[in-house]
C-alpha cells in the first residue's frame, strides 16, 4: 500500500522531534559532566575531574546500589520463578487474582507502599536501620516484573505436558523443577533478571523514604547532588548512572527482540 | 493430586507479599480513619472536605490529564510512522533512543528538565539570545508537564506501535481502492481500530503521572501536587493520619486507572 507523502513527512518530522526531545537533555547532561565550566561552555575545555570528584564523594552509594540490586535479584528469582510456575500450572481465575495482587505494589505509587512499610515495620529498629529494609521495598516493586517475564518464557514450551511425562517416569518434583522447568524458562528468567536489576538500580520513590543516612543508594545520592552540588558534579554523577544503565538496556533490548514479536520491553522505572 | 503438590512453592512469594505489603497497607488504611491531633473528625473526612487537599488533588488530576492527552497526541504519529516503515534506515537506532529513557527514574527526569528549561538551561539561553527575555519553565507546573511528557512518551510509543501493527492492512487498502482520502482512512478506519489501545495507554499514562514523585521532588517541593502533599504531611508535619488517608486515596485512584488500562489492553489483544 502507498502512504501519502504528507503523512510520511509529518510522521518523520514528529518522530525526529520526539527523539531530540528525549535525547537532547541526555546529551546536555553528558556534556555538562565533562566540561570544565559549563557556564563558560565547551570552550573552557573537557575534563574528567568532575567524574573523579563524584567517585570520591559517592562511590559508596554506587556499590550499595549494586549490592541492593543483586540481593533484590536473588530474592525475586528464588521466590518469583516458583510462583511463575504455579501460575502457569493453574491458569484459572484464582491465578489471575494472585497475579493481580502481586502487581499491586507497581500499580500503587511507591510513596504509599513506603509509608505502609514504615508504619508497620519502622518500629523494628534493626530492620529500619538496615539496608534490608530497602531491599524489601525493591523486592515488592520488582517481583511482578520477574513473575511476568518468567511466565512469558514458560508459556512458549509445552512445559505442563513435559512435566507430567517426567513425573510418570518417576522423576522427583525437585529434579523436574531444576532439570526441566528452570532450563525451559531460561530466556524469561534472564529478561526478568535484567529488568529487576535495571529497576532496582534506579528506584527512588520507595528508597527516599526507606533510607537512612547510612544506607544511601545511588538515586538518593543523585537527589542529594541535584539539590546541593554544582551542575557539573550533578551531571557527572548522572553520567555515571547512565553508564551503569546502558549495558542493562542493551541486554534487555536484544533479549526482548528474541522473545517477543514486537520486541517491546515491559519496564517502567519509578517516576 | 500431582499438580496440587506444587502449590507449596508459591508460599514464599505470597508470604512476603502479605507480610510486607497487604497487612502494612491495611494498617495504613486504618490509620487514615484516625483523628489527627487538634481535630475532631477522621483524616479521611478532612482530606475530602478541606479545600487545601482538594486543590492539591485537582492540580494533580488536571496536570495528569493534560500530560496524558498531550502524550497520546504526540505518540500516535510517531507510533504510526515507526509501525508503517519497517525498512526505514536507522529505525533500530531510533527505536533504541526512544526506549532508553524508560529506565530513567523520576529524579533524573527532573534534572534533565532543569538542564533543558531551567535557569541555566538551553531554552533560557536561546530565549535571551533571540528576544532578550529570559524563559524559565522548570520549577513550576510547566516544568512538571514537560517532565511528565518525558517519561510518558517512551512508555506509550511501544504500546501504540503494537496496536498500529495489529490493524488489518486489507481494510486500509480496500478503502484506498474505493477512493478514500488518507485523512478519511485515518478517521474512519484507523482511529476506531485504535480506540481501545489509546484508552488503555491513556489510563496507564494517567496512573503513572498521578503517582509521580521523583520528578517533582527534583523540580521543587513548592509545586502543589498530591505526592508532594503526602510527603510534606508525613515528613514536615508528622501528620501520619492525613498522609495515610491521602496515600490511600491516591493509591485507589491509580489502581483503578491501571485496572481499566489492563482490562482494555487484554480485550484489544484478544480481539486481534
Amino acid at each position: 500500500m502507498t502512504h501519502s507523502r504528507l503523512d510520511t513527512r509529518l510522521g518523520l518530522t514528529i518522530t525526529l522531534a520526539v527523539t531530540a526531545f528525549l535525547i537532547g537533555p541526555v546529551l546536555l547532561s553528558v556534556t555538562a559532566g565533562l566540561t570544565k565550566n559549563y557556564f563558560v561552555g565547551l570552550s573552557s575545555g573537557l575534563t574528567l575531574d568532575w567524574v573523579v570528584q563524584v567517585w570520591d564523594l559517592y562511590a559508596d552509594t554506587i556499590w550499595r546500589s549494586y549490592g541492593v540490586a543483586l540481593a533484590t535479584l536473588v530474592i525475586t528469582a528464588v521466590i518469583g520463578v516458583p510462583a511463575a510456575w504455579v501460575l502457569t500450572l493453574f491458569p484459572g481465575r484464582l491465578s489471575r487474582l494472585l497475579e493481580e495482587l502481586l502487581t499491586l505494589p507497581v500499580a500503587v505509587p511507591g510513596l504509599a507502599t513506603a509509608l505502609a512499610l514504615i508504619v508497620s515495620w519502622g518500629s523494628v529498629g534493626w530492620l529500619r536501620s538496615s539496608v534490608l529494609f530497602i531491599v524489601i521495598g525493591h523486592v515488592l516493586f520488582t517481583l511482578p516484573f520477574m513473575v511476568r517475564a518468567v511466565r512469558a518464557g514458560m508459556q512458549g514450551a509445552d512445559l505442563v505436558v513435559l512435566d507430567e511425562a517426567a513425573a510418570t517416569l518417576g522423576a522427583s518434583r525437585r529434579r523436574r523443577f531444576f532439570d526441566i522447568i528452570v532450563p525451559a524458562a531460561r530466556s524469561g528468567i534472564v529478561t526478568g533478571a535484567l529488568t529487576v536489576v535495571t529497576l532496582s538500580i534506579g528506584e527512588f520513590n520507595l528508597t527516599w523514604l526507606l533510607h537512612t543516612p547510612l544506607t544511601k543508594t545511588l538515586p538518593v545520592g543523585l537527589a542529594d547532588s541535584y539539590a546541593s552540588m554544582r551542575l557539573e558534579v550533578a551531571s557527572a554523577y548522572t553520567l555515571v548512572f547512565l553508564l551503569m544503565l546502558l549495558p542493562l538496556m542493551v541486554g534487555l533490548q536484544s533479549f526482548a527482540a528474541r522473545t517477543t514479536r514486537s520486541g517491546s520491553i515491559s519496564l517502567g522505572a519509578s517516576t | 493430586m500431582g499438580r496440587r503438590a506444587w502449590l507449596i512453592i508459591a508460599i514464599p512469594a505470597i508470604t512476603l507479599f502479605v507480610a510486607f505489603w497487604l497487612l502494612p497497607m491495611a494498617k495504613l488504611a486504618g490509620l487514615g480513619a484516625a483523628t489527627p491531633q487538634g481535630m475532631d473528625v477522621s483524616a479521611y473526612w478532612l482530606v475530602l472536605t478541606q479545600p487545601r487537599y482538594w486543590q492539591s488533588l485537582a492540580n494533580t488530576v488536571g496536570l495528569s490529564l493534560a500530560a496524558t492527552l498531550a502524550t497520546l497526541a504526540i505518540a500516535l504519529p510517531v507510533s504510526r510512522f515507526l509501525a508503517r516503515h519497517p525498512a526505514f534506515p536507522g529505525r533500530r537506532v531510533l527505536m533504541s533512543l526512544l526506549i532508553f529513557p524508560l529506565a530513567f527514574p523520576g529524579v533524573v527526569v527532573g534534572f534533565l528538565v532543569i538542564l533543558a528549561t531551567g535557569r541555566q538551561g538551553v531554552l533560557n539561553t536561546l530565549a535571551k539570545a533571540l528576544s532578550g527575555e529570559p524563559m524559565v519553565l522548570a520549577y513550576g507546573m510547566a516544568g512538571l508537564f514537560i517532565g511528565y511528557l518525558y517519561f510518558l512518551l517512551p512508555r506509550t510509543i511501544g504500546v501504540l506501535m503494537a496496536a498500529v501493527e495489529g490493524i488489518d492492512r486489507h481494510w486500509l487498502e480496500a478503502a484506498q481502492t474505493l477512493g478514500a482520502s488518507p485523512w478519511r482512512r485515518f478517521v474512519d478506519i484507523e482511529l476506531p481500530a485504535l480506540t481501545s489501545a489509546l484508552t488503555a495507554a491513556g489510563a496507564m499514562c494517567f496512573a503513572t503521572a498521578m503517582g509521580a514523585f521523583g520528578t517533582v521532588f527534583t523540580l521543587g517541593t513548592k509545586i502543589d501536587v498530591l505526592p508532594i502533599t503526602i510527603y510534606d504531611e508525613f515528613t514536615n508535619y508528622a501528620n501520619i493520619p492525613v498522609a495515610a488517608a491521602l496515600s490511600v486515596v491516591l493509591g485507589l485512584a491509580t489502581w483503578a486507572a491501571l485496572y481499566i488500562a489492563n482490562t482494555l489492553a487484554n480485550r484489544s489483544a484478544s480481539a486481534r
